[in-house]
């Protein structure tokens, strides 16, 4: 009996030790020199793996922070504050960048764009992108399948049953980049978030005639030009009859928003205006069909003349 | 003019929908089910509206307030489940044995898995070994007597009159038990129960379905027609059973039951038709099938001539259900391969 | 009886349209002549606006090896040269014209007789070919003189002539066999010419029986030549398939037809090789089928490219009232209309009205796993593996199941029972995968 327990206790202990001979050889001939301030690197990241620097992954990020320096690349995500403490762990100085958010382009929700056909097959925008310009009749908006959403790792850009358009959750948005790469239309880009997250944007994307893509969706961008006419900083170009906003450029003075007779340019963040400047003009999505109507008529004019 | 309707290619779709293959199964189920019926009366009736009627139930409920899904009873599987696991239980299973039957195939082999096309195993099998570990009693040997009330209608007599001669255990249990006594094979075979034309049209021992083998082969043939399923699985088990049982019975024909014998008992026809084919846990491609057909056809004759049990079939099944993630590596072949570069 | 050994499904035949002659169509009051009509690069316009043309007259030079020119199908004043939508709205470059009678090119020759001699030689006739603009009108329309001058690797050994039409619904391939049998065989000896090969089979599903009678009592007069009937499955059409369906040899992966010998051409291609190098007449009209099972009359069409389909639909008693999808080719491979006022071009085939209980998608359910799509897959693919391999785009899963072999035949969706779109996913994930292998570096 005494000797079945010694025996068992011998045996376990001497295989025990004779493994952990082997996986200490086998460990030393395999041993993989490595920078170990990777691993610190490594460990400051947010670990999120989500690409957004345009690596494979936070470790390969890492990597590349301590073999080629912190000058070209950035962890949209973790920011300047983990970027500051990254800099600190290698020894280098590294500017701070502006934060980002990620901005949809698009304000052609249901109400003010009609679908013209029905789209019947494999629910993702990148389907029906390759198929045709999309079940309404602006061929550069939003299709509301949610690819934007199915790449998000961080839970921050929804679509919204109501309006069929995604919406950014701009506390939860890293700026990664991700949704920018999966939409099949570029309809959603990475701006400045702005002082005290205040931004003016073009939300359209529509390159057509204005009358063509008026007729398309109620809240696009006609190409006007009366917001580049307006613009004190000259931050509006129009182009294809599509007007962008430099948002290096803009200084917030919102004269575009009221100006635009879509509705198309967007403002957020900002305190409400005193209700004597313009009755009409706050936020967009309630605003847009007043003040559109009795306006219409003088919009076809210019554009006319640029035919 | 209408919306246009877009999408990508192809345009229109073929008859087929997973309702239609399941009502197919039903259909080729039924021969069986009418059989049982035939000779057992009310008590195979009970026997298989209990079991869908659970299954049934058990499906939706679990659906809507477990997984909390859309109602997945339309398809039709779980009325297949309720058939499969009927035809594998005793004529006369008290109905809380049904019950215990299909909460194991539907809650556990099935919907915890995921629902249809999820599960790794057959449920009505999975139910049936689970039955068989448990109440070893009502699932084999003297259940198979009729109860006290006597059958209801249906041809009791000629159903007793054979129960008596095989002792109310199953052909192979029977047999396995002579054997185990010492008795030789060529006796044990004189047994007027254990008569080819008996076996062929009705072998009273066994489960409802393992009941009559032409009705089985008539429901496979019918499922033939239909492309329901292919023969790939199901031959190459009756050819496994029967080469391997047969090579044994050429060793020693006064140890091991001849190969026919093999072939036409224990839930074999059945397995090999309905069970190992069900499309959820078989493989895809046609070598993963004949690959899977053998395995079950050489764990069955294993099991049945060394092992305890005198059945095989539903182990051999359950087994082999397991390797089909790995049969399912198998590619199929493909069109052409590349060109070799000069 | 021959045909491919791989997968394959039995879609309903509805060949309702099959005994409607072909009916010339009526000039329009203006075409748009699309300059992207061919697979490769557009071609380029080399008329202004205000000039005259005529029928047959070039009007866009190819800008590429695979490439073709076009050329006007209308007599009458070049309109303007803008964009244009195509059926699925996407904008292309056309020239539009408006017609002014009916006045052709002098060179063409447009009596009715039979040419039977061919003049030209090897080079000459794929110049012309080349010159009148012929492209493969199977689906593809892949330039013909393309195909006809192989790399110097392959060496072909045969000409497949393809009047399988195994799409259902469509019937103008078999309206050509019917109405013009002589000039597709003498097609078929042009091509043989062509490519210095004395074999030409043409392949003919059995469910087309008359077309099949009738070349067969005429092909002894052209040597070489001879009719294969071929059982009825899709998709038999396609390329690989034929050519293992009627020489038994299979187009390696990622290789060309020709490896194996075989060049292929649509029995409506052998007609425009003929009408291009013994009339000289350049490829500006094609046949089309207007059929549906919805639609009150079946017709058959010769129409002018450039033709908007609204004027056809309108031609042929307007779109039916029932009438939910509009698809130009087949329901198995073609493309869902989306513009109505678009153009026809050369590879214009049909109009296809379908119902909305022909063709509307039922709601998708769990994958039962059954193996039905990988047993109809002509490709031996696993559809129901690259479904879920795609949804989680995993790339290099996908390469290692061959996605790029997928030929899009839609066999797969066509027979799944739970309805699952394999094909959709299946596209999108063959796609980013040969986007993937075609930015790999070559070794």
């Amino acid at each position: 009996m005494n000797t079945t327990i010694i025996f068992t206790i011998a045996t376990l202990a001497i295989l025990g030790l004779l493994l952990a001979i082997v996986l200490y050889i086998v460990a030393q001939k395999f041993k993989v020199e490595e920078d170990p301030r990777i691993d610190t690197v490594e460990s400051l990241l947010p670990g999120a793996n989500c690409g957004g620097c345009g690596k494979a992954g936070c470790r390969a990020f890492a990597e590349a922070a301590v073999k080629e320096g912190l000058g070209s690349i950035h962890c949209p995500v973790g920011g300047n504050p983990v970027m500051q403490k990254i800099a600190e762990a290698l020894g280098q100085t590294i500017e701070a960048k502006d934060p980002q958010v990620a901005v949809v382009r698009c304000s052609g929700s249901c109400d003010k764009r009609k679908k013209t056909t029905v789209y019947d097959g494999l629910a993702t925008c990148a389907t029906i992108a390759s198929l045709y310009g999309g079940d309404t009749d602006c061929r550069f908006g939003c299709l509301g399948r949610g690819d934007c959403e199915a790449v998000c790792k961080f839970d921050a850009i929804k679509i919204n049953p109501k309006t069929g358009l995604p919406e950014v959750d701009e506390e939860k948005c890293t700026a990664c980049g991700a949704c920018t790469k999966a939409c099949p239309k570029q309809i959603i880009e990475l701006r400045n978030k702005g002082p005290k997250g205040r931004r003016v944007y073009v939300a359209c994307r529509n390159q057509d005639k204005g009358a063509v893509a008026r007729k398309a969706c109620l809240a696009a961008c006609i190409g006007c030009g009366k917001c580049a006419k307006t613009c004190p900083f000259e931050a509006i170009t129009v182009e294809n009859f599509l007007a962008y906003i430099d948002y290096t450029k803009c200084r917030m003075c919102r004269k575009c928003v009221v100006e635009c007779p879509t509705g198309a340019i967007h403002e957020v963040n900002f305190p409400p205006r005193p209700a004597a400047v313009k009755p009409a003009a706050p936020a967009a999505p309630a605003a847009a069909k007043p003040v559109a109507e009795p306006q219409e008529k003088k919009v076809e004019i210019p554009v006319e003349k640029k035919d | 003019m209408n919306t246009l309707i877009v999408s990508p290619s192809p345009h229109v779709h073929g008859k087929d929908n997973t309702r239609r293959l399941m009502g197919d199964v039903i259909i080729a189920l039924l021969p069986a089910v009418l059989v049982s019926i035939w000779f057992f009366g009310l008590s195979a009736i009970h026997l298989v509206c209990v079991s869908v009627l659970a299954c049934v139930v058990f499906e939706y409920l679990i659906q809507k307030f477990l997984l909390k899904g859309k109602s997945t009873v339309g398809d039709l599987s779980a009325v297949v489940t309720g058939v499969l696991l009927a035809l594998n239980l005793p004529v006369c299973s008290p109905w809380w044995l049904i019950v215990i039957g299909a909460l194991v195939a539907i809650g556990i082999a099935k919907m915890t898995f995921g629902g249809l096309g999820q599960n790794l195993f057959n449920p009505a099998l999975v139910a049936r070994v689970v039955l068989l570990v448990s109440f070893p009693v009502l699932m084999t040997g003297t259940a198979f007597h009729a109860p006290e009330t006597g059958y209801l209608f249906g041809n009791g007599d000629f159903a007793s009159a054979a129960l008596d001669a095989t002792s109310g255990a199953t052909p192979l249990g029977f047999v396995k038990e002579q054997l185990a006594k010492g008795v030789a094979m060529e006796e044990i075979m004189a047994n007027p129960g254990l008569s080819y034309t008996q076996l062929l049209f009705a072998n009273m021992g066994g489960s409802a379905g393992e009941f009559s083998a032409v009705v089985l082969i008539l429901g496979f043939i019918y499922l033939l027609c239909r492309r329901v399923i292919k023969p790939w699985i199901s031959l190459s088990i009756l050819l496994t059973v029967f080469v391997f049982a047969g090579a044994l019975y050429l060793g020693d024909s006064s140890k091991y039951l001849d190969p026919v014998f093999h072939v036409l008992n224990g839930g074999l026809l059945l397995g090999a038709f309905f069970m190992a084919t069900d499309y959820v846990t078989s493989p895809m491609t046609t070598k993963g099938q004949v690959i899977f057909g053998i395995g079950i056809g050489v764990i069955t004759v294993l099991i049945r001539t060394f092992g305890a049990y005198p059945e095989g079939v539903s182990f051999a099944i359950l087994i082999m259900n397991s390797t089909v993630p790995l049969l399912n590596k198998f590619q199929p072949k493909r069109f052409a391969k590349e060109a070799q570069k000069k | 009886m021959r045909t491919f050994r791989m997968g394959g499904v039995h879609p309903a035949d509805k060949k309702i349209s099959k005994d409607a002659a072909i009916e010339r169509l009526p000039l329009p009051k203006t075409v748009y002549i699309s300059m992207g009509q061919h697979l490769g690069a557009p071609a380029e316009p080399c008329v202004a606006v205000g000039d005259k043309v005529k029928v047959g007259q070039l009007i866009a030079n190819p800008t590429g090896f695979v490439s073709a020119p076009v050329h006007s199908s209308v007599s009458g004043t070049v309109k303007s040269i803008e964009m244009v939508k195509d059926l699925a709205g996407k904008p292309g470059k056309a020239v539009v014209i408006d017609v002014e009678g009916d006045e052709w090119m002098e060179d063409i020759d447009r009596s009715q007789d039979i040419v039977r001699e061919i003049k030209l030689e090897k080079k000459e006739i794929v110049d012309r070919i080349k010159a009148c603009g012929v492209v493969g009108l199977g689906g593809a329309t892949f330039p013909t003189n393309v195909k006809l001058s192989p790399p110097p690797t392959a060496t072909p050994t045969c000409v497949i002539i393809n009047g399988a039409e195994c799409e259902p619904y469509l019937t103008s391939d078999y309206r050509v066999m019917m109405e013009m049998p002589e000039q597709v065989l003498i097609g078929g000896t042009i091509l043989m010419k062509a490519l210095g090969v004395d074999k030409c089979y043409i392949g003919i599903e059995e469910n087309k029986p008359e077309a099949i009678k009738k070349l067969k009592a005429l092909a002894p007069q052209y040597k070489g030549v001879e009719i294969v009937t071929l059982k009825k499955k899709y998709p038999q059409g396609g390329e690989k398939q034929l050519i293992d369906a009627v020489i038994g040899k299979k187009v390696p992966s990622m290789g060309l037809p020709v490896d194996t010998g075989a060049v292929v051409q649509n029995v409506g291609t052998a007609f425009a090789v003929y009408e291009a190098v013994q009339k000289n007449k350049p490829l500006f009209e094609g046949i089309m089928t207007v059929t549906g099972d919805c639609l009150e009359h079946q017709r058959n069409f010769l129409h002018r490219v450039g033709t908007p389909l609204s004027f056809i639909m309108e031609y042929s008693g307007g779109v039916p009232e029932k009438a939910s999808k509009l698809i130009s080719g087949g329901p198995m491979m073609g493309k869902a209309i989306v513009n109505v006022d678009a153009p026809t071009l050369k590879g214009t085939s049909s109009i296809l009205y379908l119902t909305e209980a022909q063709t509307k998608r039922k709601a998708e359910s769990n994958c039962i796993r059954c193996g039905k799509c990988v047993s109809a897959c002509p490709m031996g693919l696993e559809p129901y593996l690259l479904n879920k391999l795609g949804r989680a785009s995993r790339f290099d899963e996908l390469e290692e199941h061959h996605v790029y072999d997928c030929i899009e035949c839609g066999c797969c969706s066509f027979t799944c029972p739970a309805f699952i779109p394999l094909l959709d996913t299946i596209r999108q994930s063959k796609a980013a995968v040969m986007k993937i292998m075609k930015s790999r570096p070559k070794k």
